[in-house]
């Protein structure tokens, strides 16, 4: 199981929650799973806002970069630069 | 992050490739071309005129592109008749919405390109000529009839989150609150970021400050406006020339919005004449490509300073409620933060950057930000450099120098007690990685400047910022020449110097000297997507794709080397630029130079070449504290910046001048933005200051020298340690600034910019209110 | 509309045009003359983008007629290097590292230039006045002050 912790927008749209439990072994399958679990991120997931970071790596796109047992997991605004 | 949700069970990767790439000790320890300091290569082209920017390309039979602009903030567009303009002799094309048929991929974008139902800001484009000269173009845009039905506006975020401010959109419904509104807004969305329960925090604090903060929108004021060439052949080829950060970000663009199929569209960037975020999207591009297509003829658009202030993109104002608790020793207990950002008429003002940015520089227990992203009839912000960060670090780092003042600390002090630091939890959520916060703090506190005699009305500030950094898709190519010369391709237009430095970590690899390898910015066709130059990323990603095709072509040539001397290839090094036996073992053989090598590659198995396509990960926050003095003059409000010094960790500098550039610029763009900087509205809606006249930006009398101090922090995800540095300089200047001015004018400075009314007029009332 | 004939030297070339009444010097170097070294940054004077000497006084060729250019003598960056032998200017900028994207750097060059033709040791203030109508965004200018000083060390022999 990871600890993935929401933020920005997606928080609300998970109907304020923060943190949850999810079995999943890369980012591909870590955003199916929120998805299933709560249907009202979809569209956020979808506009392709979003990174994953992983024990502190952020990853703006990489659906089969692993997710060790026990990481630390946030979904983050997906970043953009000047 | 869009994906398909079939392949639920697909493969996970057998390695971590977690950063992408990993530091080499070893190999930083005795560097012989990083960190040196040699010519770039365009710099020849760049001092004697010839280097070719957006604007200096002319194609056979070219005609002239015009816009027609809106001359109102917010109207309804009723009709366009262009009959008139198009029976002009010498109009070629007239295009308006009608030309470009809806897009879902990129609505805004298209909406901001070409006025649809409504113009929303004063400068929104509505329709567009071609013609043979620019005296017709400018008659066939008068010769343009439109119908507006004029509708009041709105330009400030505050006003414009007022429940009876005039809506821009009917479809913005505010995400990111609970329950969902039932009707439709100005504000976009509203993110929250942090950890902990502020309330307890602030429980535990001895002295807690509340403040609220206004910042001006500033233009990225590149000098090059935005131009670009068009041409689109008879059989459908495109063709365009044009000056932006990222050609395969306007290919992917223009070629959706036109309809068209990717592979038929060419994009080649120009020498691009200053960008910091601001050409990382299109405007004038797929207009150009639209007129070109209906005339047959390749088209230029050139935009006007005017237009660049009026229908380029700003960065975002804001509006900003800061809370801060300290204990009196010293520990920060809690911090708050809730940040308005208004960008213009489209979603995506930089608010969540700000907002998690804000408080990066500490590690903090409880924390919380919230986030605004606001529309108002103002042209649709752009990236500037460290998009949203600047504005909310201000109002943090403004709190915490009146904290330090309040429980008698040193600032400096204050920021180390609290530094984020490696492990600690970020404001945003994740842990930081390596990094370097506290050795600027350490380098800021021993440099002389820190610690230099004031003299009267001057007072001195201190701020700390972070930038993110990340990397993105990203490719590269590497040819060895016959001659032993090396030409590298990368996809990241060069702004700041950036083929020095590909070049400069390719001789590295390759153990040849800098001046045997040169670098091409190559166009859409002949390499891979690669995404914009931005985020502080190029050296970076671009650099970690050079040394990867480098280290390619070394493999290819110790296996040619191997073959030579017909022994295993394991049994051959690479060795400042020599294929060498490993060892005794491997046998005796004279090593072979990489020209050697070069030379009989065509008989030894054909050209050799490395590449390397990624997606990197791995970017190094980036941290820097500013020291600046200010002198105040309290007859007339204006402020003088006597001295600055920026220290900044860079991982590794590859090429030092150019890193000292980038923190220097930085700066000078963040005392420009904090002293003189202002878009200026007036009551109808319109920009009042649309020329560097009026807007003021630094010119070379307003500034000293900047002094920079290199930290270097490697950054464990770059073989080089190499992290981006080109954002975080004008994270701190802001803060920096007003925290100097507020010393020496004896007042809290909250609103930006600094300019000597407003000094002037905060000083008058300190006064009052003394009194 | 009707051109107006223009006899005027450039870089020491005698070099003819015909010119609407409404175009300027920079127009006509940059969209008759195919000499695009001069940029437009702003076409009001005040980023300094396209400064070329007008009988050897610096001017924004932005803010000068094409027509006025009848009878003077222009100076342009085309003209600042002899073949490929830079200018100590030039040179400076380039080993100083006093340009970033180069927008601006033209028209430094020629301004830099005018004025340690006017003044050979000007103290870095005066270079800082000098230098005020030639707008850089990238480089804070330090480095385009300190390559100014070097060069005119440079051709004062020191």
């Amino acid at each position: 199981m990871v600890q993935v912790t929401l933020s920005g927008t997606i928080q609300q749209a998970a109907g304020g929650i923060s943190t949850l439990e999810i079995e999943a072994k890369n980012i591909r399958q870590l955003l199916n799973a929120l998805e299933k679990l709560c249907p009202a991120l979809k569209p956020e997931l979808e506009k392709g806002g979003i990174a994953v970071a992983i024990n502190g790596t952020i990853y703006r796109d990489d659906w089969f970069q692993p997710i060790p047992e026990d990481s630390e997991v946030f979904l983050i605004p997906r970043l953009a630069g000047g | 992050m869009a994906r398909n949700p079939d392949a639920d069970n697909a493969p996970v990767k057998k390695e971590i490739e977690s950063p992408t790439s990993k530091y080499d000790a070893e190999k930083a320890a005795s560097f012989k071309v990083v960190g040196s300091r040699p010519a770039r290569p365009d710099g020849m082209d760049k001092v004697t005129g010839k280097a070719r920017f957006g604007a200096d390309m002319v194609m056979p039979g070219q005609l002239v592109g015009l816009i027609l602009r809106s001359p109102h903030p917010h109207a309804v567009i009723k009709s366009i008749d262009s009959s008139e303009a198009e029976a002009l002799s010498g109009v070629k094309a007239v295009i308006t919405r009608d030309d470009f048929t809806p897009n879902d991929d990129h609505a805004d974008v298209l909406y901001n390109i070409m006025a649809r139902e409504k113009a929303l800001y004063e400068g929104h484009a509505v329709a567009a000529v071609a013609a043979t000269s620019r005296a017709v173009a400018r008659k066939a845009l008068k010769l343009i009839k439109v119908d507006y039905d004029i509708l009041p506006h709105v330009t400030d975020v505050d006003e414009a989150m007022s429940p009876d401010a005039p809506v821009l959109h009917d479809n913005i419904i505010t995400r990111g609150v609970s329950p969902t509104p039932t009707k439709p807004s100005n504000v976009v969305a509203r993110s929250e970021f942090g950890h902990g329960d502020i309330e307890a925090g602030f429980a535990q604090a001895d002295e807690i400050i509340e403040r609220s903060f206004k910042t001006a929108a500033t233009h990225q004021g590149y000098i090059e406006p935005h131009a670009c060439v068009a041409n689109v052949g008879t059989d459908g080829m495109s063709e365009l020339w044009c000056c932006t950060q990222g050609h395969f970000h306007v290919r992917q663009v223009c070629a959706s919005l036109l309809g068209i199929d990717v592979s038929r569209l060419r994009v080649t960037a120009s020498e691009i004449g200053g960008g910091f975020g601001g050409k990382t999207t299109v405007f004038i591009e797929p207009v150009a490509l639209a007129l070109s297509r209906k005339a047959g003829r390749p088209v230029k658009i050139a935009m006007t300073r005017d237009e660049v202030f009026k229908a380029s993109g700003p960065t975002a104002s804001s509006s900003m409620d800061v809370k801060i608790g300290v204990t009196k020793d010293g520990r920060i207990t809690a911090g708050y933060g809730v940040f308005r950002y208004q960008g213009g008429a489209f979603a995506g003002a930089p608010a969540d950057f700000g907002a998690m940015s804000a408080f990066a520089c500490y590690a903090l227990d409880n924390v919380k930000t919230e986030a605004y992203d606001v529309v108002t009839n103002r042209p649709k912000g752009a990236a500037y450099r460290a998009p949203g960060a600047p504005m909310s670090v201000y109002a943090v780092e403004s709190v915490v120098d009146e904290l330090a003042a309040r429980i008698g600390m040193d600032p400096i002090d204050l920021r180390l007690k609290n530094a984020a630091k490696e492990g600690s939890k970020s404001s945003y959520g994740p842990k930081f990685g390596s990094c370097g916060l506290v050795e600027t703090l350490e380098a800021a506190k021993a440099h002389p400047h820190y610690s230099a005699p004031l003299g009267p009305n001057q007072g001195r500030g201190v701020a700390s910022g972070f930038w993110f950094n990340f990397g993105g898709e990203t490719c590269s190519n590497l040819n060895i020449n016959a001659d032993g010369t090396v030409t590298i391709a990368v996809g990241t237009p060069d702004i700041g110097g950036s083929r020095a430095s590909m070049c400069i970590m390719a001789a590295e690899e390759l153990g040849i000297s800098y001046d045997k390898v040169r670098a091409i910015v190559a166009d859409t066709s002949a390499l891979g997507y690669n995404d914009t130059t931005e985020g502080s990323r190029v050296t970076f990603s671009s650099g970690m794709a050079v040394i990867k095709a480098s280290q390619q072509a070394v493999t290819e040539m110790c296996k040619r080397a191997a073959m030579m001397w017909d022994i295993p290839a394991e049994a051959v090094t690479w060795e400042d630029g020599y294929a060498k036996p490993s060892g005794p073992n491997a046998g005796d053989f004279e090593p072979l130079s990489l020209a050697e090598i070069a030379a009989t590659a065509g008989k030894t198995g054909g050209p050799i070449a490395g590449h390397h396509e990624y997606n990197a990960d791995g970017a190094g926050v980036s941290f820097g504290t500013h020291i600046v003095d200010t002198e105040v003059d309290p007859e007339t409000g204006k402020v003088d910046i006597i001295r600055y010094t920026v220290v900044q960790d860079a991982g590794k500098a590859i090429h030092p001048d150019y890193v000292e550039g980038q923190f220097q610029g930085g700066a000078a763009q963040g005392i420009g933005w904090a002293l003189n900087e202002e878009y200026i509205y007036g009551d109808d809606g319109k920009l009042q200051n649309a020329g560097f006249l009026d807007y003021r930006m630094p010119v070379a009398s307003d500034l000293p020298m900047i002094d920079t101090v290199i930290v270097e922090v490697p950054n464990p995800g770059h073989p080089y340690g190499v992290r981006g540095v080109g954002e975080t300089g004008i994270v701190p200047p802001l803060a920096a600034i007003a925290n100097g001015v507020s010393a020496a004018a004896g007042v809290r400075m909250t609103e930006l910019p600094m300019s000597p009314p407003r000094v002037l007029k905060a000083i008058d009332d300190a006064k009052v209110a003394a009194e | 509309m009707s051109g107006i004939h223009v006899s005027t030297k450039i870089n020491g070339d005698a070099v003819e045009y015909v010119c609407d009444v409404e175009e300027t010097l920079l127009d006509v170097l940059r969209d008759k003359l195919g000499m695009t070294g001069s940029k437009e940054g702003c076409a009001s004077g005040d980023c300094g983008a396209c400064s070329v000497t007008v009988d050897g006084r610096l001017t924004c060729s932005c803010l000068m007629l094409g027509a006025e250019a009848q009878g003077r003598e222009i100076g342009t960056i085309e003209g600042v290097a002899k073949g490929t032998e830079l200018h100590p200017v030039q040179q400076k900028i380039l080993d100083n590292a006093a340009l970033q994207c180069g927008v601006c750097t033209p028209g430094f060059v020629v301004a830099a230039k005018a004025l340690l033709e006017k003044n050979p040791d000007p103290t870095e203030t005066e270079i800082r006045y000098w230098l005020a109508g030639n707008l850089c965004r990238c480089t804070g200018y330090d480095k385009i002050i300190r390559a100014v000083m070097d060069a005119a060390a440079e051709m004062r022999g020191n």
